[in-house]
Order: structure tokens, then sequence, then C-alpha cells
């Protein structure tokens, strides 16, 4: 059972991969620290905000746009424990279940700052500041064995595939 | 129940019963990766531990950042040679031989009708124009791809599209992309297909075909596929590479939603920032511009060409414009000078570039400063996507990119007489 208790950044609808890490930072020589620029157009302090093990939460259509893959990749070494939106762009979400970053698609109700706890077995969000659950669909069982191994290169490697 | 394109291709490549909804690992025809997307791809093939690998399903091209922009660049694309050499990848498009990676896909004929291709770049749905299946995807699957020649698909639902009449003058497929991403927004067709059907297709140049299916990631489209008919057969004869089988749907297929144009009635779009579902009428826009811009995947085909140098013929680039003119391959270079279009825009005072990604990207060549604003033939205008997070991109087809040029503001051709 995978339970996330963190605090939540809010933001809204449409957030595109661009925003997430712009394309001038799509470097192999930033490979290693991509987590410095994201959001640097749109929220230029967040890089310095972030606490490791805090969670997004969005509205609908996360990660539209480009497929870079740098974008779930920042996030993921930002310390990002989690995103949950009420929609994810189709590539985005590929990406991020291709190398182990936990989306969950649902709406919640909260405001930035809020401490929101993720039940993955259970289906279900829990609000803490305001006491209010959100319940959604666990993922179908291709992309359950697919989180479960932590990603396609680990269920490659493992026969799964 | 009949099925979609969709449907039946990923039924043909993953020797089951495709139905929309379902997960299938299916076999892939060609795998894509270009510069940006490319190096994080070799890593994760290398992590694999595997010698297996699908060369001759694999295609190389850099285009984001090439020639080289500055050093970091250089490493990067220096990566993606030398990984090509090392495994002795043949399908590798050097600067000067290649392009931006869509065009040549469909000009070295990889792209073609049932085809399912996959590419780490989120426009790989453009062959949608040339009835295959086309979509973009991650770099760690398309190592994935590399090693195992097969890939996961959602079988995605689809929207039928349905067209009649025909384009009036100075109107095009980027018009009607634009139109439909206004209709349904950007996330109308996310995880969906689109398919196009009715009377209209025949009436709209496998150019503008290539041209909307690969707007269709800008509605959150995982394909947008048209028809095989005889104009895609005309346009592929020469370049398409082996056989192919078009691919067309079953009569009693299922929708799940239906969309209805008449061509005639589409109207000079144009989308303002800061998302491609902000469609206006061209006629309704009123907007002083920096720079023109005229390329990349969605309008730097030689048909683009043609149609902004008839309009910019005899005519001169307004004197606070900037038009850039970004040929998407070396083969519509070529053919660009062969038919004179270079000649006359240069004499409008436009400046020509090789191919590239440039600054449709907001990579270089081209960057806008705050507060600048461009219109461009390209397919975002997200906050920054050109430069400056302050500067603006208005997009639309090569005719209004065209006729903006000369007229320093966002104008259909027809009100450039006197100009």
């Amino acid at each position: 059972m995978v339970v996330i208790e963190a605090k939540a950044w809010r933001f809204g609808d449409n957030v595109d991969t661009d925003q997430i890490i712009p394309a001038e930072r799509l470097l192999s020589t930033n490979l290693t620290h991509l987590n410095d620029f994201i959001f640097e157009k749109v929220r230029p302090d967040f890089a310095d905000l972030i606490a490791d093990g805090d969670m997004i939460l969005a509205d609908r259509n996360f990660g539209c746009g480009s497929s870079r893959e740098h974008a779930p990749l920042s996030l993921i070494q930002a310390g990002v424990s989690c995103i949950i939106a009420e929609s994810f762009a189709r590539i985005f979400y590929r990406n991020s279940m291709n190398i182990g970053l936990l989306l969950i698609e649902c709406k919640v109700e909260a405001e930035e700052g809020d401490t929101l706890s993720v039940d993955t077995d259970a289906g279900i969000v829990r609000n803490l500041t305001s006491g209010r659950e959100f319940v959604f669909d666990k993922h179908p069982e291709f992309i359950g064995r697919l989180v479960e191994s932590g990603g396609l290169v680990n269920m490659i490697k493992e026969g799964r595939f | 129940m009949g099925k979609t394109i969709a449907e039946k291709i990923l039924s043909d490549k993953s020797g089951t019963d495709a139905k929309a909804g379902r997960i299938v690992v299916a076999n892939i025809d060609y795998v894509m990766v270009n510069d940006v997307t490319g190096p994080i791809a070799f890593r994760e093939y290398g992590k694999l531990g595997t010698a297996e690998m699908h060369k001759d399903r694999m295609v190389l091209i850099p285009d984001h950042y090439v020639p080289n922009k500055d050093i970091a660049s250089a490493e990067q694309a220096k990566e993606m040679r030398d990984f090509a050499k090392k495994h002795g990848i043949e399908n590798y498009y050097e600067v000067g031989k290649g392009g931006v990676c869509h065009q040549v896909m469909v000009e070295e004929g990889f792209a073609a009708p049932g085809r399912l291709i996959v590419g780490a770049d989120s426009h790989t749905c453009t062959y949608g124009g040339i009835n295959a299946f086309s979509t973009g995807i991650g770099s760690t699957e398309a190592a994935a791809a590399f090693a195992t020649g097969k890939l996961w698909f959602k079988v995605p639902e689809t929207i039928k599209v349905e067209l009649t009449g025909s384009f009036g003058k100075d109107v095009g497929g980027k018009d009607l992309i634009i139109r439909i991403i206004t209709d349904i927004g950007v996330d109308g067709a996310n995880y969906k297909a689109f398919e196009f059907h009715g009377p209209g297709i025949a009436n709209i140049s496998v150019s503008d075909r290539l041209a909307v299916s690969n707007m269709a990631i800008e509605a959150g489209g995982k394909a947008g596929i048209f028809p095989f008919d005889d104009l895609t057969r005309e346009y592929i004869k020469d370049t398409v590479r082996g056989a192919y089988t078009p691919v067309s749907a079953d009569a009693d297929a299922e929708y799940c939603r239906v969309l209805r144009y008449d061509l005639s009635e589409i109207e000079s779009m144009v989308a303002f920032p800061h998302l491609p579902s902000n469609g206006r009428a061209v006629k309704d826009a009123d907007v002083r511009i920096d720079q023109a811009y005229l390329g990349s995947c969605t309008n730097g085909r030689i048909e683009d060409m043609r149609i902004a140098a008839a309009i910019v013929k005899g005519r001169h680039v307004d004197p606070d414009v900037r038009f850039l003119v970004v040929p998407a391959s070396q083969k519509v270079y070529r053919q660009m000078l062969d038919e004179g279009l270079m000649q006359i825009f240069l004499d409008a005072g436009a400046f020509i570039s090789g191919p590239t990604c440039g600054a449709c990207l907001g990579g270089y060549m081209g960057i806008l400063a705050a507060g600048e604003k461009a219109v461009s033939s390209t397919n975002r205008n997200f906050i920054g996507r050109m430069g400056d997070k302050a500067s603006e991109v208005y997009l639309a087809g090569p005719q209004v990119v065209a006729a903006s040029a000369i007229a320093g503001r966002i104008v259909t051709p027809d009100l450039l007489e006197g100009c």
C-alpha cells in the first residue's frame, strides 16, 4: 500500500511542458539538474520553494504540448512525489508512467499549501486541511504493472513487457 | 461492430482485436528521435542492458538545435552522431541532408499509409495526413522500441470529422485545424484520434492534410488520420519505401463524437496567445507585428512556400518587420531555388535560412524580445514559446503570415491591394 502525505502546490488548467521546462534548457548538459529550471518563466521562485516530497495539484490537461521527457524528469528531480490533476495530456501521462512519476487522475478541491494524503490502494485523496475526501479510479491492470515495476525500463528487464 | 482506422491499424500491428479503451502491445514500423529527445533515449537504451536493436526501424534526425547553436547543443548533436556511428544506424540524417524531422519522415518515405509509426516528438501525428497511424511518444519508450520493436498503446476512441465543400480563396488546412481546436479546446481530443471523412477531403491538398494532422496534438489528439485517395498515392509515389497497405474505416465503425465542417465557410484564422484554441477570424484581429515566421513541420513545405511567394511577389516586407523564411528540409530548399522562390523572398526583403526547428520552439535564429509579437506558421503559442515570457506568438497559415509580413500587422492577403 502506498500512502503519500505532503503539501500541495496549486496549478490551473493546461499547464504545458514549455512552462514546466522551457525548450532552451533541453540540453544533455542539463540532464542531471533539470529541476533548477522548473516553471522558471511562469513561477520563477518555484525551484527554490518546492521541498522534497511535495505534491502538485492541477486542474485539466496537465502536461500538454511537447513530448519532452525532460518535463516529468525535472519534476522527479525536484522531489515531486505525486501529481494530482483532473486530467493529464496523453504523452505526459505516458512519459510519467514510463519513468516512475506517480500521477493521480482526480478532481480535488484544495488550496495551495493544504496537506493532502494519497492512498493508491484505496483510491482516495484526502485533504487533511479541509477534511474532505475525493475518490479516484485505480489504474488499469497494465498500467498498474508498469507502476509496480517502477517504469518501462524495469518492466522490460523483468521480462514483463 | 466495425472498426475505425486507428482500431484497424492497431489490430493489425498487435495481432489482437484492438477496440477503443483496450491496451495493446503492437509492433511498430518505425521509431524516430531527434537531437533533443534522442540523448535521453540513448541513455535509457543503455540501461536496458541488451544487445538487441531494431536498427532498420530506427530513424535519427537532428533538427531542433542544428546547425549547432552553441557548445552545449554541439555536444548533444554529437551524441546522436556518435550513437548512429557506434551502432551502424543507416537512417541518420546529417545537417545538409535532412531537415525538420517530420518533413524528412514523409519525404524519405518512412511514413506511409497503414503504418504504425512512433516518434519522440509530439508532432509525429503529422503522418496521419497520408493515412498512417503515427503518434508522439517519450524518450524512454523510444528506447524500448529500439530494443523490442514494439510499444504499448491504449486504443483511442475516435472523433469523426465530416468535411464538405472546398476552401475559399487564401484559406487552407491551417485555418481548418485552428477552427477545430478553437471549437473543441486544447484537450478536446485528449486520448482520442481524429478521423477525417466526407467529400471535402478530395478538395484538400496532401500538404494541407499534413498541416491538419500535425496539429491534432494541439487538441490533445493521439492521431489525426485522413483516408487514402488518389492525391495520397500521387504525393508519395516517388518517395515511399517498400510496400504499403492503405486502411479505411468500416461503415459501421463507432465514433465518440462527430464534427461537421463546410470548408467554404472556414475563414482565415489566427490563434491568439497563449493557446492554439484562442482562434479568431483574421478580419477581427488588429495586431501590429515585429516578426513573421514561415516554416516548421506544420507549414514549411514547398506548397506553403509557393503560396507565400505568390503573395509577396513584387512587394516589400514592412520596414518594422523581420520576415523569416525557413524551408522544412534540404529538398524544399532546393525546390525553392529551382522554382525561383528564393529570388522572390530575397527581393521582398525576407531572411531565408536552411532547414531547422529553430525559433519555432524558442531554440534560436528568431527569438523574440519582451513585448515583441510574431505571426507564425508554426503550431504552438504557449507563454515564452518563441522567446521571452512577455513575447507573443500568433498562429496562422502561410497566406496570412506572408500578407502580414508585407502589411506589418495581421491581415489576409486581400487587404494588400496597393501595398
